[in-house]
């Protein structure tokens, strides 16, 4: 059991070096990172975005209601739903969530470009398959999965107030006094390196688990079903690290 | 001209290929026939580096391929073409990118001369005005066509081909072989064909190796074939009840 941890820990950093090599032609991995950058931003714009307005919108919700006492100031729950927001939920919740529709879709279509011999195909021509096919994924993912956070934090923030104002839990001016009070700059810079960690850990992760199929389709949905499982599991990890190391 | 030293090949404990020594000659359809489990795959898999041999030599000319570093592989791999047994199309390109992609990759052509290179080997293949459609879209011999025009289309100097007549019909498994013979005169390079399809290997083959139990059974020509008293490669070629009754007959009369 250690002794395979430790294989496929040693051939998940062979795949890795190999994928950060030379580019054959520039303009052919600018254009594949360019793809990928519309696949996994504007193929996940909607799943974000509803995710997020719920995230925001239950945190409002359940925080007027614990908070109803009248101890603490009303406007305290926007203050809330922004930090928790930025803080955790947008960068962790919208990662893990990533890595269900993108890490899994990524794994499968290596998976399939092995098993159906076009990596075989373009090995043959002389293309770095590990660069070609992974380097614009990661590329694309590392700059694109932050604007989605980013975006998500933002629709997160609104989510709050569409749950709390019209229903009356607190006032217009309550709730924008809290998501401007104690604003801390350094929690927005934590927020992006979560997204950034997050979204290597789930694109090279499931690359991996895509890249070195072997079998039929049943080795292709296990190969799917662990990138998802052990990128979540990598993502709390990370997420743990992250924040002992930028908080400490 | 590829030559093939002594080659062993193991998975685990599974020794598939025990001590292969064959030459595969330049202008010339060098066939590999074989029962299914014989080793032809792996053979070709190891002949164009997609698997390492356990023991033994690959030779291109004067080049000892199991020596060549990262680079110098590159560099030998752009001179090879292959036909894959499921064509391996890139699904999500049309026919004119599928047959772009090596020079999009590995070129300095313009655009203007791209293009034309692409639709020479289209027009090479019969496919001429097929450009914008997508694999799923074309059937399986025009699919055949796309990656005999793909595999040629940087002008290989060696040409592999993995049972290039799988799934076709009988008339069209014709024109696939008469592509790829014709190809191999026109261009003068070493091509090596992996098949079970006889009717192919009487139609083109030049030279014919036949693998059994992971050794080479019996190698020769085609003209060889019918002479041979070898009892592997009779066995294989009159396999069917109805062809053993023939060549009963034919001995008896």
């Amino acid at each position: 059991m250690n002794l395979n941890i430790l294989f496929h820990f040693g051939r998940y950093l062979t795949l890795m070096k190999t994928a950060f090599s030379r580019p054959e032609k520039f303009s052919m991995y600018w254009k594949e990172t360019m793809r990928q950058m519309n696949d996994i931003g504007i193929g996940s714009l909607v799943i974000v975005g509803l995710i997020a307005i719920f995230i925001g919108a239950v945190t409002a919700v359940q925080f007027s209601d614990q908070l109803s006492g009248g101890l603490i100031p009303r406007y305290y729950i926007g203050y809330i739903v922004r930090d928790i927001t930025i803080i955790e939920l947008a960068p962790t919740i919208t990662c893990l969530v990533l890595a269900g529709k993108v890490g899994s879709n990524m794994a499968s279509e290596l998976g399939g470009m092995r098993q159906k011999e076009h990596i075989d195909a373009m090995e043959l021509m002389g293309v770095n398959t590990a660069a070609y096919l992974i380097l614009p994924k990661l590329i694309a993912a590392v700059v694109i999965i932050p604007l989605l956070v980013s975006l998500a934090a933002i629709i997160s923030i609104v989510g709050g107030y569409i749950a709390a104002v019209p229903f009356g839990q607190l006032t217009d001016p309550e709730y924008v006094r809290g998501v401007r009070s104690f604003f801390v700059a350094n929690y927005v810079f934590m927020m992006y390196v979560k997204a950034m960690v997050f979204a290597f850990i789930l694109t090279s992760v499931s690359c991996y688990q895509g890249y070195y199929v072997t079998g039929g389709s049943i080795e292709l949905g296990e190969a799917s079903t662990q990138a998802v499982v052990y990128s979540d599991i990598l993502i709390l990890v990370a997420d743990l690290v992250v924040a002992v190391l930028l908080t400490g | 001209m590829i030559r093939a030293e002594n080659i062993y090949k193991s998975f685990g404990e599974t020794k598939v290929l025990k001590g292969i020594t064959t030459t595969f000659e330049q202008g010339k359809t060098n066939v590999i026939i074989g029962k299914s489990g014989a080793g032809k795959t792996v053979l070709l898999k190891l002949l164009v580096g997609l698997f390492k041999p356990t023991s033994g030599n690959i030779w291109y000319n004067d080049t000892n391929f199991n020596n060549l570093n990262k680079k110098e592989l590159r560099a030998l791999r752009m001179e090879v073409g292959m036909l894959f047994q499921g064509n391996a199309l890139f699904d999500s390109l049309t026919v004119e990118q599928n047959v772009k992609f090596p020079l999009d990759m590995f070129t300095k052509l313009t655009k203007k001369e791209k293009l034309e290179r692409v639709n020479y080997c289209l027009e090479r293949v019969t496919l001429a005005g097929s450009n914008n459609k997508y694999p799923s879209e074309i059937s399986g011999g025009m699919q055949k066509r796309v990656g005999i025009a793909r595999s040629i289309v940087l002008k290989p100097k060696y040409l592999f081909c993995d049972e290039p007549n799988s799934g076709l019909d009988p008339k069209t498994s014709i024109i696939i072989d008469k592509l790829i013979k014709d190809i191999t005169v026109e261009n003068n390079i070493t091509t090596v064909i992996n098949t079970h399809d006889m009717n192919s290997v009487m139609e083109i083959g030049d030279t014919i190796v036949l693998l059994n139990l992971g050794l080479v059974a019996w190698q020769g020509t085609k003209e060889e074939v019918l002479e041979s008293t070898n009892e592997t490669l009779q066995d294989f070629i009159f396999a069917s009840p109805f062809l053993q009754k023939l060549r009963k007959s034919a001995i008896s009369s």
